[in-house]
């Protein structure tokens, strides 16, 4: 292919290689230099070492009672759960998204009635499984705001969602699954360890 | 010649300042009928002028630290000489530039102003609207209270809706797996640099488009099918210059007045332009009782949580608020109707675009209350009408009954 440009022969079709060629150059270094940049913004290593684990007192939370702790920059929470609690848990199963915590909300030691490695104790992460906002802890049977069928558990401010006292999510609200159980062990009946699965033996004991 | 002159002639042979000034100002004819609504373009204008300076001071105190951003801003508020004032400047100038835009893309619905040949100054402004949203998101999580905190945090987990990639898509976002210092750190460079410099360039060829074109108005005829054969001068048309820049400078003053009023004696707008809640430090592990984005947001929030999830994930709302925004670029070619200004249309558009501003107004509404279920059927309601006004104007506004537009401007 060849046309005449000012009584001079031509041959576009080099000229348009040319260019093919000078821009897919180009674009590849175009993205060979985004690289790094976009990598930058990935989490550094100082905050993927950030997630240590945390050891937590749980000898002074009392019956009913919920605390608080920090892991991985996201709250935990630990609630000592009455046995009028736990027995609450069975009867509202039939509200529920997935009362059987089929979804992998949970290490494989919790996947069980109560979400928990003791029965009276729940830990789970106090992040709403919606847009990501912390529930509060809602614990009076048949709040007035949340309707008298109200079994306790926690009410999620930003969205209304719902989730029972095992963290469990109830229907028709927008968190989509339940709340998250974080690894965690007990060192001893006082002594809690959140971030650490137990080890292998004392699941099989 | 004197000094002047030959000095603007020592300018022009090196630099089009004369050219560049007469195709913009002083010979860029405007149509002669513009009326209220063309005010918000040249104050939108003078809104971003007013938050790049403020925000370059308030840069000189303010530390994007996770640890030290609040007292920063406290820093500004109270030991700062006039720091409060610039603080306010900024945050007042936020939400007044929606103001302005909202009534600014408003004038573009009822006139017409987004129809061929002016699609692209349309598609600029969409685009200017999503930056300034991008740009106000960002800026809000610099004052690091709670609102900052929490809003941020809600607003990236919609990325984490998002299919296979989202988990990874929000930390990359983050820089972090939960909103920390690194996602500050960031914030305020995208907010400082980046997106003021995609504005101002968005900005420019958004008028390099209108100037290209011609401005539209009230009547939606095109003022350069009538020239004057001799000079090509529309018949219809005024230079910008003088005749604008003073029409505008009246709405300026008033403007400002309002501005002066809200900054000196409403700057938080009752909760409205600063949030209660964004007056105490960011606490990661305790959600305030009620959040809510601020108001420019809040029509786009209340689809969002309209929208129920679906099959264990919530990514179908997030699409349908992203949906409500991009709907606006394909507006030049939904409208199917013969006539470009409201002047001219039957009833079907007229009563569309009322049901669309009564439920623009009605989500934002609800976007500040909490979500109870009779205000989530009211939302679910009104985001049926906001989309049926895009998703059915190609219909309605081919059968509706126009009346003939004129051929010169009514004045």
């Amino acid at each position: 292919m060849s046309q005449e440009v000012d009584g001079q022969k031509v041959d576009t079709r080099k000229r348009k290689f040319l260019i093919a060629a000078t821009s897919a150059v180009g674009g590849v270094a175009v993205a060979g230099v985004a690289v790094p940049l976009v990598m930058s913004m990935l989490p550094s290593a100082r905050a993927k070492a950030a997630g240590a684990p945390v050891e937590v007192d749980i000898s002074k939370v009392e019956p009913g009672m919920l605390l608080t702790v920090e892991w991985r920059g996201k709250p935990v929470w630990i609630v000592n759960r009455t046995p009028e609690m736990l027995g609450m848990l069975a009867k509202h199963e039939d509200q529920l998204t997935d009362p059987k915590s089929e979804m992998p909300q949970q290490p494989a030691y919790c996947k069980n009635a109560n979400r928990s490695i003791k029965p009276e104790y729940l830990v789970a992460v106090g992040i709403c499984t919606h847009l990501g906002c912390s529930p509060t802890y809602r614990k009076e049977v048949g709040a007035a705001d949340l309707g008298a069928d109200w079994p306790g558990g926690f009410f999620c401010p930003c969205h209304g969602s719902r989730f029972d006292l095992a963290a469990r999510v109830f229907k028709n609200v927008p968190a989509p699954t339940n709340l998250v159980i974080p690894p965690h062990q007990y060192l001893s009946d006082a002594r809690l360890l959140i971030g650490v699965d137990p080890a292998t033996d004392h699941l099989q004991g | 010649m004197s000094a002047l002159q030959k000095m603007m002639g020592w300018i022009d042979d090196r630099f089009p300042l004369t050219a560049t000034y007469k195709a913009h100002l002083s010979e860029y004819y405007a149509p002669k009928n513009f009326n209220f609504w063309y005010f918000f373009g040249s104050l939108a204008l003078l809104v971003l002028v007013i938050q790049i300076v403020t925000g370059i001071f308030l840069t000189m105190n303010y530390k994007p630290d996770a640890e030290l951003a609040f007292t920063s801003v406290e820093y500004i508020m109270r030991d700062v000489d006039w720091g409060w004032l610039i603080r306010y400047m900024h945050s007042t100038g936020a939400s007044m530039f929606f103001v302005v835009v909202y009534l600014h893309m408003f004038r573009g619905l009822m006139y017409g102003s987004y129809r061929k040949p002016r699609e692209l100054i349309w598609i600029f402004g969409v685009l200017i609207y999503l930056a300034l949203m991008a740009e106000a998101f960002l800026g809000y999580l610099l004052p690091w209270g709670q609102m900052s905190f929490w809003g941020a945090q809600v607003i990236v987990n919609l990325f984490a809706a998002v299919p296979f990639i989202g988990e990874d898509l929000s930390i990359w976002i983050r820089g972090d797996y939960v909103i920390s210092d690194a996602t500050l750190n960031r914030f305020f460079a995208f907010h400082v640099i980046a997106l003021p410099l995609v504005l101002i360039a968005l900005v420019a060829v958004h008028l390099v488009a209108l100037h290209e074109v011609g401005s539209n108005n009230p009547d939606g005829v095109e003022i350069k099918k009538h020239k004057d054969p001799v000079t090509h001068i529309p018949l219809d048309g005024i230079p910008f210059h003088p005749y604008y820049t003073v029409k505008d400078i009246v709405g300026v003053i008033v403007f400002l007045m309002v501005f002066s009023a809200i900054l000196f004696f409403a700057p938080e707008m009752g909760g409205y332009f600063l949030e209660a809640a964004n007056f105490v430090p960011a606490d990661p592990l305790k959600t305030p009782e009620h959040i809510a984005p601020l108001w420019y947001f809040t029509p786009f929030y209340a689809i969002l949580r309209a929208v129920p999830p679906l099959f264990g994930s919530q990514f179908p709302g997030v699409v349908a608020m992203g949906l409500s925004i991009v709907l606006m670029f394909f507006l030049p070619w939904l409208d199917r109707s013969k006539v470009k200004s409201i002047r001219y249309r039957g009833p079907i558009y007229k009563i569309m675009l009322a049901l669309f501003i009564v439920s623009f107004i009605g989500l934002g509404y609800l976007g500040l209350l909490p979500s109870t279920p009779v205000a989530t059927i009211f939302a679910q309601v009104f985001s049926v009408i906001y989309f049926l006004f895009f998703l059915l104007m190609p219909w309605y506004t081919s059968i509706d009954k126009t009346k003939p537009e004129p051929e010169r401007v009514t004045g």
